[in-house]
């Protein structure tokens, strides 16, 4: 009877460590079309959604989505609510401090947005005296408190991005730095957006803005960034990577 | 918690060394709307116990709109709401007055606290005891001169406790200021938060900052109560 007994545990322990095994939990704050929102039905949809449920199909396991607050997502994940944050992350030193990144998804670039043709350059010279707004928490608030609040330009953070764009649109502010694919598609594109557009080019640095977005991972779960890793490797080498792109974007958003 | 009080106490307390942001910011708010608010509502609350409903009808009005819906919806509508109207826009000082986010922030919240205080002097005003106004009365005294030397410093002693809330529930109010971008010290703690993922801490800094400013501002009443209401405190024995 013990013998049964304790076999069936074994049994069970293997059980449900190969469950274990053949979970992987995403947090996702679905806020941020068109990489991560809900359709009308109340699915998660969008570019990061489909690579996570691609990565899970090739490492053999179900894909479980987890919804946090963006804000939250570090904290979460450390507490194990779920095993990466798969949510538009940008792999930046601060963040990286805290937790690992998978290999690079994609890198969509940062730009500012101001009245078209207003001659405004993405640069602390020419911005000088102008209000330019940001988003609190972001790396583009991080970058214009780095690079161009100290020459003078008058940094103003908003509780979000709606917010930037409405001041920009009523005349509060001169220009907004933010994500370049979040202001052509909650922005530019739509009828409020006229009579805007991108102010200068991509505005680059590693330091503050980060070498793109990533899975975020827990420090010591270094097997499941192994596996993670070759499995984007493989997505991006086959051209399935170029494929779910399509869907969503009419550029390269890999990046350099 | 080191880490947040190191790198955040400059902006917790005065400056993000651009903007005066934190302490200073809510301090600031607190004072002006308070100061505006009292100032303003001591007429007001005469006219809304007036028997004239024609003083009475439009204060009666305004404290139950200001008082009838949430601070936070009159301060996007005046911070939002006003300057997306053309005619706020195209008027010179409209413009500019409502194009900084501070002074349309103090504005909702010097409304929004001067229609509390109005109820409650008001309602202070109602209870004055019979007898005060009586003996004014025999004095001879005009009606000004008897809400001047009467009425009003009785009312306002009477308020005291009611008023003190009001005072600290403003404090508490003051958190929505960053809705107008206004720094004040939860704005702060969000920064912190976001810059270290340490929320409870940060939050927690906060929290320990607002109790801080209420617990000075309880001693404060607290020995205004004692001194003004002296003559209705318990006898001892």
């Amino acid at each position: 009877m013990k013998k049964t007994i304790a076999a069936l545990s074994v049994v069970m322990l293997a059980a449900s460590l190969s469950v274990s095994a053949k979970e992987i939990r995403f947090g996702v704050d679905a806020s941020y079309a068109p990489f991560e929102s809900k359709a009308t039905s109340g699915e998660l949809v969008g570019f990061d959604i489909d690579l996570g449920n691609e990565i899970c199909k090739r490492l053999h396991a179900d894909c479980k989505w987890v919804e946090n607050d963006f804000d939250g997502m570090i904290p979460a994940l450390k507490a194990k609510k779920f095993d990466g944050i798969l949510s538009s992350m940008s792999m930046t030193e601060q963040r990286m401090k805290e937790i690992s990144f998978s290999s690079k998804l994609f890198n969509t670039p940062t730009r500012m947005v101001a009245k078209a043709h207003s001659g405004l350059l993405p640069t602390a010279a020419s911005l000088k005296g102008k209000r330019v707004g940001v988003e609190q928490g972001t790396i583009q608030e991080t970058y214009a408190k780095t690079y161009w609040a100290p020459k003078g330009v008058d940094i103003v953070p908003y509780k979000d991005q709606n917010q930037v764009q409405a001041d920009l649109v009523a005349g509060r502010l001169d220009a907004t730095l933010q994500d370049a694919v979040e202001a052509s598609e909650g922005f530019l594109k739509k009828p409020e957006g006229k009579g805007f557009d991108f102010a200068g080019k991509n505005v680059v640095d590693k330091k503050t803005l980060g070498e793109g977005a990533g899975i975020g991972l827990r420090k010591e779960d270094v097997a499941l960034k192994a596996d993670i890793d070759k499995a984007i490797a493989s997505i991006i080498k086959d051209g399935t990577y170029k494929k779910l792109e399509k869907k969503y974007f009419d550029f390269d958003v890999y990046g350099k | 918690m080191s880490d947040i009080i190191q790198q955040f106490w400059r902006a917790f307390l005065w400056s993000d060394g651009y903007h005066f942001s934190g302490v200073a910011i809510t301090l600031w708010l607190l004072a002006i709307s308070i100061a505006f608010g009292f100032v303003v509502s001591i007429p007001l609350s005469v006219a809304r116990v007036s028997k004239n409903k024609l003083l009475a009808w439009p204060v009666w009005l305004y404290t139950y709109v200001f008082r009838g819906t949430p601070l936070y919806v009159q301060l996007l509508l005046f911070y939002t709401g006003m300057y997306s109207l053309d005619v706020v826009r195209n008027h010179e000082m409209l413009n500019v007055f409502f194009r900084d986010g501070m002074n349309c922030t103090l504005l909702s919240f010097g409304l929004n606290t001067c229609a509390y205080t109005t109820e409650i002097f008001a309602g202070a005003i109602k209870a004055t005891p019979y007898g005060e106004i009586e003996a004014a009365r025999a004095y001879g005294m005009s009606r000004f001169t008897l809400y001047r030397r009467v009425i009003i410093p009785s009312a306002l002693r009477r308020a005291l406790p009611a008023y003190s809330n009001e005072v600290i529930l403003m404090l508490h109010a003051t958190t929505v200021a960053f809705t107008a971008t206004v720094p004040d010290i939860l704005k702060v703690a969000r920064d912190a938060n976001s810059a270290t993922y340490d929320s409870f801490d940060a939050f927690g800094l906060a929290a320990l900052l607002y109790l801080c400013i209420t617990f000075v501002l309880v001693a404060l009443f607290r020995r205004a109560e004692r001194k003004l209401l002296a003559h209705l405190r318990p006898m001892n024995g």
